[in-house]
């Protein structure tokens, strides 16, 4: 069970109480009827899926309530940081060594 | 029995003690305090099991939780059956019943000892070779024999009445394993002032003090020092110490899942204690000081009754004061099994010999052998024991060739060194490392906060890992007192793989894995058919796959599989250690997770006065909800036509409570909704209703529900039963994550209403009495509307809507009001004729309507146009979630299957909710599969009102076939159905508003 | 290739074993091959059988990270069943069933294959309805599917708690009966050995880290941890790292992985006599031959590729099974362990050609690949043999998620694959 920083209650909870929501960064367009087929294909099923650090959501729904974003390496499970939703991507290149390492 | 094998003046258990016990209906002695292993030792049972493939004789290999041999059946009654308890664990209680496992007629006649005879038929792998002819043959004849022949002990065949506990704890210093390394470390810990749990697996603390006694610690003897360094924890409030508390897996971000075993060592379980208690634990830290495990020599004829591991021997010697023979042989790669050859030989028990592989053992070793009169032969193997239930002798021979020599033993104890224990290291994931010059792997890299201390950190001297411990453990930067060790047990010294005389060239068993009967020269038939990896050579031998899980095996089979390969033992690999470290009760795990807490029950305020009505409830969802409400004599058919018939002729009440509610607050509430929702929401006034259809991006229906608004800013909103929490879930995402620029809150308030939905001509007339400031009349309160006021003196939202083609009202109260208000007006209706009606009938309403029920006429491939729903599209509106996703070619395509009505030719015939649809009958002339379908039956029911069947259906191109005759065809008939619209009762919909 | 078989089996053992050859040899890889398939799993090693028996194509190389059969096809439940609701998935299912049939003997390997039975429980109304609906397509279908009452499931399942005070109580069962299990090693073995013995090179060991393409964008090979390996044809059947390996030639994939976790019991004695599987309860079970108690349980919520998850997971399982099986409630846990499953938004998979001209890819099988292994394997090595798709694996693309025709299994039913 992982433990996961929730950036508005400032503190980490265990996984049970969150819910996994996907990859995060995918901003729905502000003109969908203007989507081509494959534009619209990206946007609901095409993912990263990186193996390595991926960019994802999570809601502390048993919590806050609130959407997140994390930064987490699917190889070893770890978080790097997680972060409010609206706020920039954070490189991960500066998180490894960084803050939030763990 | 009297105990013949116990020797005064050695162990630590008390001779007065005594209790009596029954293994295969022999009733024996033991002494409290004793393993089930030991008892049977002390009254010279060797012979405890029988092995999985070759029914070979076993006998007690060990004396903890490797034991791969021993494995018996334990019933306290006949609920409380369990197999496969390794004897060396469990703890001896009078009047327990053990029996032996995999053997027929008896465990020293076992008729399936045969295979044994037949082994050069069964080498690793033969099943994949043969049982191929003929082609039926496997599953009917061949593998029921093979499966009779395997397993090992019987499943219990009654519920487990037990208990089972859980307990989630944090703590800054997890320590798995209470040895000299573990209790130092505990101890250094705690004095800086950390929050310590220390768990070992063995009722006491002490690790390998239990057998090797003759340490000494600070001038006190080993097992003094372990009594004051546990008195001295169990003193200190930030310690828990935890015995018979196995550490069994190692998660992410140092969560650690404990095993307690509470009550399995009682004779009589204290009702009020749980059998055994899961911990799962968030350690800031934890300290490895898991010890190590000794390993046996690979030698012919290893596995035979009374061939044990000497450490083992050394431990019933000095904890339960048990000789394992009355004439010993030793066979070792190791010096520790020399100190227990000298530790037996101070008993009393004679050492016929020891057989060291090595050319030149440590001279003080020998000296002190030739001081005892203990004969030793330096670089000498064993090529052949014999005895069936008992071994009998042994055969030595120098490694580099000579005579052989027959020796007469009774036990023959042996040891190739020791493993140290990383198995929970590397479920860690931490990385370990191979070290050539000690044959060892040992932890390299760790990615977790942890560190492994002791023996399973390979420092296998006392100075070295108390060294450790300290440092481990201690917080502060206070330099750590020195200790004074003495009488070290030196632990230099191993073989891995075959030992000379079970090479290559030698047709011997020698067992790598003995409960699952893999020999050295199985691992190199594995290799020799191409099993290079040695996952590949544990799948096609089983090595390693025992109950024991490979404690003693992996690195003799690594070793083995290496040497056929000519590689470094590290290039072929080490398999993964995997959590659980000794195997775990499903209920440990499953814990109160049972019966009505297996998941919470979810019921209405008004649930019991359906119970006391005798209503039948259906799960929905973690709900129960009132299915049928029969009386006397009224079987469910009978039950939902009276229901429904009320609610057509008179009135009808359903509990609606369960149905999903979200209160949309502010400016932006109906832009919200606009945007959520396919229907536009702009206009629509304070005090009405609409119905509402929820999509995902992907336009399809995701949800459906009546939507009031109470103010400008202020809706109502209610969803599927099922779908409250996912629809609240999905307006959370866009509220909070796309449409931030709405000033829009949102509340579940599911909880907080409960709701009575009357439907039918009478209801105004009953519910009018009730309602205070709020008028009824069609005028005032049209179909669609909503009104606050109150109803028996309680606030309520009334809503003018209707589910089943009725005149109806939804009365909304809080819930703490739900019964009370449900009984008033059903005090009230109840002359008139107002009925109860269950979900059953709501369902045969609706479907005379046509109203949808997501997820049975809609299944996550329906779009609002296939449902017929176009209307309820606000097409004028630039956007909404699933809009654009409904436009993509294949939603628009045609051959879309539709929602229709269908009337089967028969009235009489009511459609199987899930049959198929077919266009053409003749498809079933001569029956041609597979055929093509065009649709299927979402509903179906007996519709009481119009006198015969009603169903909707998907069906391909539907909304054209109206009037067209289609096919249903079933295992025995085939029904003609016609195409209809989904509207079956009232089709001008009079009647919601009281007009007939 | 030696004959197995209990004469062969007989003549070694009074020979001491020493005859045996290795099942399929360990070759260095040649400079180039007709087709490279990307992955020495199940469906890659059939993949490779198929392309040398059926279409004659012998000059293939099956590359593989670690060792043949090690992911997915060794971590799976080994359960069979091809009772799923749409003709296309029908289809593919079915075929493999029939494939499945004659496997032990096609390839001269016991793969064990017992058609014991699948139940599907069903605890309410909505159950009822859908494994209804599957019944009656499957039965238009030619799959076998049939309802069980609560007590005929009990009769065929004897452990199985039927009781109405259950918290789910069993409402009644899907049985399809040609359903079962088979030895995962085995299936692997086997259609290694098979492949091997026609000419296939299994290269295991090395890890595949490019798709090399040419000015024109077709594929023409592989770069590898043992150098560049030219092909005209690639087949990526590389489930859980599917993303990864596309993503070298610069195609996105509408896959997530996730980890998917297993757990086995300690071995008894027959007890469970065929597959049950409860969505709604949530687990899945069967016991091996060896009388190992082999439990399925749910993914994970995240994507990884750890093949480990949480406790958690695997206490939800345990306590649908003690749930559905009061009996197993003593029984121990032996091993647990994770395998990493990518995933579809439809749960179908995608057999099927890419934009990148000679580039094939075989994934997204999500829980439910083991299955499909033979069926898979044949019409995806028909793919990459004539560059179009068999009929059975038509409908299977990956442009439906541009054009929206899903086969969408999961939302049609709400059942586990």
């Amino acid at each position: 069970m992982l433990l996961i920083h929730c950036p508005y209650c400032e503190e980490e909870r265990p996984e049970v109480e969150f819910a996994g929501a996907g990859e995060a960064h995918i901003d729905r367009p502000k003109d969908m009827n203007a989507m081509s087929d494959a534009e619209f294909e990206k946007f609901f099923f095409i993912r990263d899926n990186l193996k390595g650090v991926n960019y994802e959501r999570w809601r502390h729904i048993h919590g806050c309530g609130r959407f997140f974003n994390a930064v987490r390496d699917t190889v070893s499970d770890k978080f790097l940081t997680t972060y409010k939703s609206g706020e920039k991507k954070p490189d991960p290149a500066k998180l490894k060594t960084g803050k939030g390492a763990k | 029995m009297s105990a013949q094998n116990r020797i005064k003046g050695h162990g630590l258990l008390s001779l007065a003690k005594t209790i009596n016990f029954t293994f295969d209906g022999t009733t024996y002695q033991g002494l409290e305090g004793d393993t089930l292993a030991s008892a049977l030792l002390a009254n010279g049972v060797h012979l405890a099991g029988r092995s999985f493939k070759y029914h070979r004789p076993r006998g007690i290999l060990s004396a903890g939780p490797e034991e791969p041999n021993a494995l018996v059946n334990i019933a306290r009654d006949s609920t409380r059956s369990q197999p496969n308890i390794r004897a060396t664990v469990q703890e001896l209680y009078d009047g327990l019943v053990a029996e032996s496992q995999n053997r027929w007629p008896s465990l020293a006649f076992d008729f399936s000892a045969i295979n044994d005879g037949l082994a050069p038929f069964f080498p690793a792998g033969f099943y994949y070779k043969t049982f191929k002819w003929p082609p039926k043959a496997w599953d009917r004849l061949y593998e029921p024999i093979i499966r009779a022949a395997a397993g090992l002990g019987k499943s219990p065949t009654e519920a487990d009445p037990d208990r089972y506990a859980n307990h989630y704890a944090h703590c800054d210093v997890l320590i798995a394993g209470g040895g000299i390394a573990g209790l130092t470390a505990a101890l250094a810990a705690a004095k800086s002032g950390k929050k310590v749990i220390l768990c070992d697996e063995n009722p006491n603390f002490g690790g390998a003090i239990l057998y090797d006694n003759a340490l000494e610690i600070d001038d006190l003897s080993a097992t003094e020092w372990v009594e004051k360094a546990v008195a001295e924890l169990a003193a200190l409030e930030n310690v828990r110490l935890l015995t018979r508390t196995t550490v069994f897996g190692y998660y992410a971000q140092n969560f650690v899942a404990l095993a307690e075993r509470v009550t399995e060592h009682m004779a009589e379980p204290d009702p009020a204690l749980p059998r055994e208690r899961l911990w799962q634990v968030r350690a800031k830290k934890v300290i490895l000081a898991t010890g190590a495990i000794e390993r046996h020599l690979v030698f012919a004829d290893n596995d035979r009754p009374g061939i044990m591991l000497a450490s083992a021997a050394q431990k019933y010697l000095n904890q339960y004061g048990v000789a394992v023979g009355a004439n010993v042989g030793v066979f070792t790669a190791c010096d520790s099994a020399w100190a227990t050859a000298f530790a037996l030989k101070k008993a009393g028990v004679n050492i016929a010999a020891i057989v060291d592989l090595r050319d030149n053992p440590p001279l003080e070793l020998q000296e002190k052998a030739q001081t005892c009169g203990i004969r030793i032969l330096r670089g000498y193997t064993i090529t052949k024991t014999t005895g069936r239930l008992r071994v009998q002798s042994i055969t030595v021979k120098p490694v580099n060739g000579g005579t052989s020599e027959q020796i007469r033993v009774d036990a023959l104890i042996n040891s190739a060194g020791w493993t140290p224990s990383v198995h929970l290291f590397s479920q860690s994931r931490g990385k370990l490392k191979w070290h050539a010059n000690r044959n060892l792997f040992l932890p390299d890299i760790y990615v977790q906060d942890c560190i492994s201390v002791g023996a399973c950190n390979g420092a296998f001297d006392e100075n070295e890992l108390i060294a450790e411990a300290q440092a481990a453990g201690n917080a502060t930067r206070k330099k750590a007192k020195t200790i004074r060790i003495k009488n070290q047990t030196s632990w230099a010294g191993n073989a891995i793989g075959a030992a000379p005389g079970a090479g290559p060239n030698d047709m011997v068993k020698a067992f790598v894995d003995f409960q699952n009967d893999v020999t050295a020269k199985d691992i190199r038939l594995a290799v020799r058919e191409g099993m290079h990896s040695i996952e590949h050579v544990k799948r096609f031998t089983t090595t390693g796959m025992a109950t024991d899980q490979g404690k003693l095996s992996n690195m003799h089979g690594l070793a083995i599989a290496a040497e056929q390969l000519g590689k470094n033992l590290p290039d072929v690999g080490l398999t993964t250690f995997r959590a659980p470290y000794t195997p775990v009760t499903f209920s440990t795990i499953a814990n109160h997770a049972r019966g009505p807490l297996f998941d919470p029950t979810r019921k209405t305020p008004m649930h019991q006065w359906a119970v006391d009505k005798g209503a039948v409830f259906e799960d929905v969802g973690p709900w129960k909800r009132a299915w049928y409400f029969p009386k006397a004599g009224e079987d469910m058919h009978a039950a939902v036509n009276r229901e429904c018939m009320a609610v057509r002729e008179k009135a009808g009440m359903f509990d609606a409570t369960t149905l999903g509610k979200i209160e949309i607050t502010g400016a932006d509430a109906a832009e919200f909704l606009n945007r959520l929702y396919t229907n536009p929401w702009t206009k629509l006034g304070i005090g009405r209703c609409r119905y509402g259809i929820m999509c995902r991006e992907d336009g399809f229906i995701y949800d459906d529900g009546v939507i009031g608004r109470m103010a400008d800013d202020r809706f109502h909103v209610t969803t599927t039963t099922g779908g409250a929490p996912r629809v609240l879930n999905h307006m959370e995402d866009y509220l909070q994550t796309e449409f931030t620029d709405l000033d829009v809150h949102l509340t579940s308030t599911s909880e907080q209403w409960a709701v009575i939905a009357v439907q039918g001509p009478l209801v105004r007339e009953i519910i009018e009495p009730l309602v205070e400031g709020i008028d009824l009349s069609h005028e005032a309160m049209p179909h669609m509307s909503v009104r606050e006021g109150k109803i028996c003196g309680v606030p309520t939202r009334l809503f003018r809507m209707s589910f089943t083609g009725e005149m109806g009202f939804e009365i909304n109260v809080p819930a703490d009001y739900g019964e009370s208000v449900w009984q008033a007006v059903y005090a009230q209706g109840e002359p008139k004729g107002l009925t109860p009606y269950g979900t059953e009938a709501m369902h045969v309403l609706r479907a005379e309507k046509g109203y949808i029920i997501v997820g049975q006429d809609t299944d996550g491939t329906v779009t609002p146009h296939d449902a017929g729903l176009s209307w309820a599209i606000g097409k004028a509106k630039p956007d909404f979630v699933g809009k654009r996703g409904m436009q993509r070619p294949d939603l628009v395509a045609e051959g879309r299957r539709q929602l229709v009505g269908l009337r089967t030719k028969n009235p009489k015939v009511v459609l199987e909710e899930g049959a198929q649809i077919v266009a053409t009958p003749g498809q079933l002339i001569p029956p041609a599969i597979p055929m093509k379908m065009i649709g299927f039956v979402t509903s179906s029911y007996w519709s009481e009102a119009l006198g015969h069947s009603i169903a909707l259906a998907l069906v391909e191109d539907g909304h054209s076939l109206e009037g067209d005759t289609l096919y249903v065809p079933m295992e025995d008939r085939t029904i003609e159905v016609e195409v209809t619209g989904c509207v079956f009762y009232d089709l001008d919909g009079g009647r919601l508003n009281g007009k007939n | 290739m030696r004959n197995y078989s209990v004469f062969s089996l007989a003549r070694e053992a009074l020979l001491g074993h020493k005859g045996w050859k290795e099942q399929w040899r360990s070759p260095e890889p040649k400079k180039s091959y007709d087709v490279i398939i990307v992955g020495a799993g199940g469906h890659g090693l059939a993949t490779a059988y198929y392309l040398a028996r059926e279409h004659g194509i012998t000059n293939v190389a099956v590359i593989e990270k670690g060792w043949l059969g090690g992911g997915n096809t060794g971590r799976n439940t080994t359960i069979i069943r091809s009772n799923y609701l749409y003709d296309e998935s029908a289809g593919i299912y079915n075929h493999a069933i029939k494939l499945w049939e004659g496997l032990s003997q096609e390839l001269n390997y016991n793969i064990m294959f017992s058609q014991r039975g699948v139940m599907m429980l069903a605890h309410n109304v909505h159950d009822v309805q859908v494994f209804k609906r599957h019944i009656h397509a499957n039965r238009l279908n030619g799959v076998d599917n049939a309802w069980l009452t609560p007590e005929q499931a009990k009769e065929f399942c004897p452990p199985l708690n039927i009781s109405k005070q259950a918290r789910y109580p069993v409402m009644g069962a899907a049985l399809q009966r040609k359903g079962g299990t088979a030895r995962h090693d085995a299936v692997a073995w086997g259609y290694a050995r098979g492949a091997s013995d026609r000419g296939v090179d299994i290269i295991q060991q090395c890890e595949v880290t490019g798709i090399n393409r040419d000015a024109s964008g077709n594929v023409t090979g592989v770069e590898t941890t043992k150098g560049t390996i030219n092909a005209k044809k690639v087949g990526v059947v590389a489930a859980g790292h599917s993303s990864v390996l596309m993503q070298m030639a610069d195609i996105q994939m509408p896959l997530e992985s996730f980890p998917l976790q297993a757990l086995v019991s300690e071995p008894v004695k027959p007890i469970m006599p065929c597959v049950v599987m409860s969505n709604t309860v949530h687990a899945y079970i069967s016991q091996s031959d060896k009388g190992e108690l082999v439990i399925g349980a749910g993914t994970d919520q995240y994507t990884s590729y750890s093949q480990t998850g949480g406790l958690h997971i695997l206490t939800h399982t345990l306590d649908a099974i003690v749930e559905m099986f009061p009996i197993f409630s003593r029984m121990k846990m032996l091993r647990s362990w994770g395998g990493i499953v990518d995933v579809t938004p439809d749960r179908s998979p995608i057999l099927a050609k890419t934009p990148v001209s000679g580039l094939y890819v075989n994934c997204g099988w999500g829980t439910g690949g083991f299955k499909a292994t033979p069926g898979s394997g044949h019409v995806f090595a028909h793919t990459i043999a004539r560059d179009e798709p068999h009929e059975i694996n038509a409908g299977f693309t990956l442009e439906r998620f541009r054009n929206g025709r899903l086969i969408d299994e999961a939302a049609a039913a709400a059942v586990a694959h």
